[in-house]
């Protein structure tokens, strides 16, 4: 199967600030690939700008998609060509009934998508369809009405910062399950996350530290490598380099991996 | 008093019946259902000029309208105790390009009476149109009036608005205003609303308008919270664009214990457009509290940049925000 989206040496700077280097990811339909990495190392910065967010151009490197080159591509282009993000913090909107939010990325407006990703989401849309995605949802609810809004779009490549944050710890499962069912059809997933229970479920997973993809591998191995290494350095953030004592080579899907 | 169904007006084809046809038109653009003014059961008035082309009361509702010059005296009662199911209808406008609308409105709700007015103001091909409108508003004890004011002005912006409100609320009563003027141009807005609310009563004043061209909205409100335990929430929501300006002055006074006073102001902005917001809060009660937030400038960014990602462009994006911020 070949990668439909693949990221090639991406650098962003901003200001003086290296914020990603070289970063060279490749992306398959149907497939959950989960970042990996401390606080700060990285993670939303390549979300961002591989949505196309202002001030996430990079300084070098590719975005291809399907064999054309979108790095300037504007985050509505991205967005029609399957290219969607599920913010860790989501925006409130003041007065826009979320049954209409959820339904933006459907297409034409279909009230059975609508009520389907609510659902899925467990926000029975009979309570939620109508009432306005502002503040006075609570920091969950929120999350999932953005989790159900990729879910109505069904895109190409859903980018997930942190879809756990907020949610409840027996809530998780639901997630996990809404995820792998993006993936069972066809979406591509990037996932960003630090829960265990939504490891296990991605078919790959690479670790970022300080802006650099150090380790891209099997899920379970990345997530062990992580938590020895790194997760232990928590408390001294930007300052260790946790460097894998083994080279990195170039997977054949385009991704770097340590050697064995 | 007059109390004449509009179908029966209409029927009768009287002289100015055109007039009347063009003001259920202005009516329609303005948001409201000409039905609805048909129907036996709803209490409607309905003004053009200074004629009042329609009157219809209903048990205990009462509405009185007589001309003066430029415009109408009114006088809109609900009988103590009375709960009305359907809201009153009002139709105010002026069809030509130009003309002066003068109206002189007292209301009086009874104690534990519960009503809903919607007001429709049209003056779809004002040039040079003037509408004032001085309002004095009573809410008995444990009353309740939600009071939603909806104004088309046409495409021009030649016309000014000047409705000015004095709102008393007795113990236990319930003000609610809406004021909406999202379509087509705003031209001069002047809006000011004083109220004094006592004893353990509530008063929202919300405000939504959009502006464009060289509209100019002005919003005056003063919330005086006298009684314990009186809660206030002034809100406005103003997107301008073009060479458009808005001005929202809002002060609230929290003058008894327990009294809870909010001032919550949004304006957006675009092109040369600007805006301000001047909040005062004033509170000689040391067991009272009024705050205030405000929020002038253009469209936040991430929330632009979210929808974006759902596939809308940026112009799309910008509009979606805004009309859901003065739904």
């Amino acid at each position: 199967m070949n990668p439909f989206l693949i990221i090639e040496n991406l650098t962003l700077k901003k200001e003086d600030s290296t914020i990603l280097k070289d970063i060279n990811l490749a992306f398959f339909p149907g497939k959950i690939h989960v970042l990996l990495g401390l606080n700060g190392s990285g993670k939303s910065s390549l979300a961002y700008a591989l949505m196309g967010c202002e001030g996430y151009k990079p300084a070098a490197g590719q975005i291809l998609m399907d064999g054309n080159d979108i790095t300037n591509a504007s985050i509505t282009e991205r967005a029609r060509l399957g290219i969607s993000l599920a913010w860790q913090e989501p925006v409130r909107f003041e007065g826009l009934p979320i049954g209409k939010y959820v339904g933006l990325g459907a297409g034409e407006p279909n009230r059975e998508k609508v009520v389907a990703a609510l659902e899925a989401v467990s926000l029975p849309a009979k309570t939620y369809g109508f009432r306005s995605a502002d503040r006075t949802l609570s920091g969950g609810e929120r999350k999932r009405v953005e989790l159900a809004s990729l879910f109505a779009m069904r895109p190409r490549l859903a980018i997930l910062d942190e879809p756990d944050s907020g949610i409840d710890a027996l809530s998780i499962g639901e997630v996990a399950n809404l995820i792998q069912h993006m993936a069972q059809t066809g979406s591509a997933v990037l996932l960003i996350t630090h829960r265990p229970e939504l490891i296990t479920i991605a078919d790959t997973a690479s670790l970022i530290c300080l802006g650099s993809l150090i380790l891209t591998g099997k899920p379970e191995e990345t997530s062990q490598y992580y938590q020895q290494r790194c997760q232990s350095h928590q408390g001294t953030l930007g300052s260790q380099p946790w460097m894998p004592t083994a080279p990195l080579q170039k997977t054949e899907k385009g991704q770097e991996q340590q050697q064995s | 008093m007059s109390t004449k169904p509009l179908q029966h007006l209409t029927k009768n084809a009287p002289s100015w019946a055109g007039e009347m046809e063009s003001m259920l038109d202005a009516y329609k653009q303005a948001g409201g259902n000409p039905n609805d003014l048909n129907s036996p059961e709803v209490a409607t008035l309905v003004v053009s000029g200074n004629e009042v082309l329609g009157s219809h009361s209903i048990p205990g509702v009462h509405l009185k309208a007589t001309p003066i010059d430029n415009g109408v005296r009114a006088y809109i009662s609900v009988d103590p105790g009375v709960l009305v199911e359907r809201p009153v209808h009002l139709c105010f406008g002026v069809i030509p390009a130009e003309g002066i609308q003068q109206i002189e409105a007292e209301y009086d709700i009874g104690e534990e009476a519960h009503v809903q007015f919607l007001a429709h103001c049209s003056f779809p091909n004002a040039v040079k149109v003037t509408h004032n409108m001085i309002a004095n508003i009573h809410i008995g004890r444990n009353a309740s009036l939600i009071y939603t004011e909806e104004h088309y002005h046409g495409q021009t912006g030649g016309i000014e608005i000047h409705p000015v409100s004095k709102i008393n609320i007795e113990e236990g009563g319930k003000f609610t205003s809406n004021f909406v003027l999202t379509r087509g141009r705003i031209g001069f807005l002047d809006l000011d609303y004083d109220v004094i609310a006592g004893k353990d009563t509530i008063v929202e004043l919300v405000t939504k308008a959009i502006g464009s061209g060289d509209d100019r909205v002005k919003v005056m409100e003063y919330v005086r919270l006298n009684g314990e335990n009186a809660r206030g929430l002034a809100k406005s929501r103003v997107a301008v664009k073009g060479q458009a300006s808005s001005e929202v002055n809002t002060t609230t006074e929290g003058n008894a214990a327990g009294a809870r006073g909010h001032m919550d102001c949004t304006e957006v902005i675009s092109d040369q457009a600007t805006a301000s917001n001047n909040p005062l809060v004033w509170v000689t009660h040391p067991k009272a509290q009024v705050t205030h937030e405000a929020a002038i400038g253009t469209v936040n960014q991430k929330e632009m940049e979210t929808l974006m990602a759902r596939g809308l462009d940026e112009e799309e994006a910008v509009d979606l925000i805004i009309r859901a911020m003065i739904r």
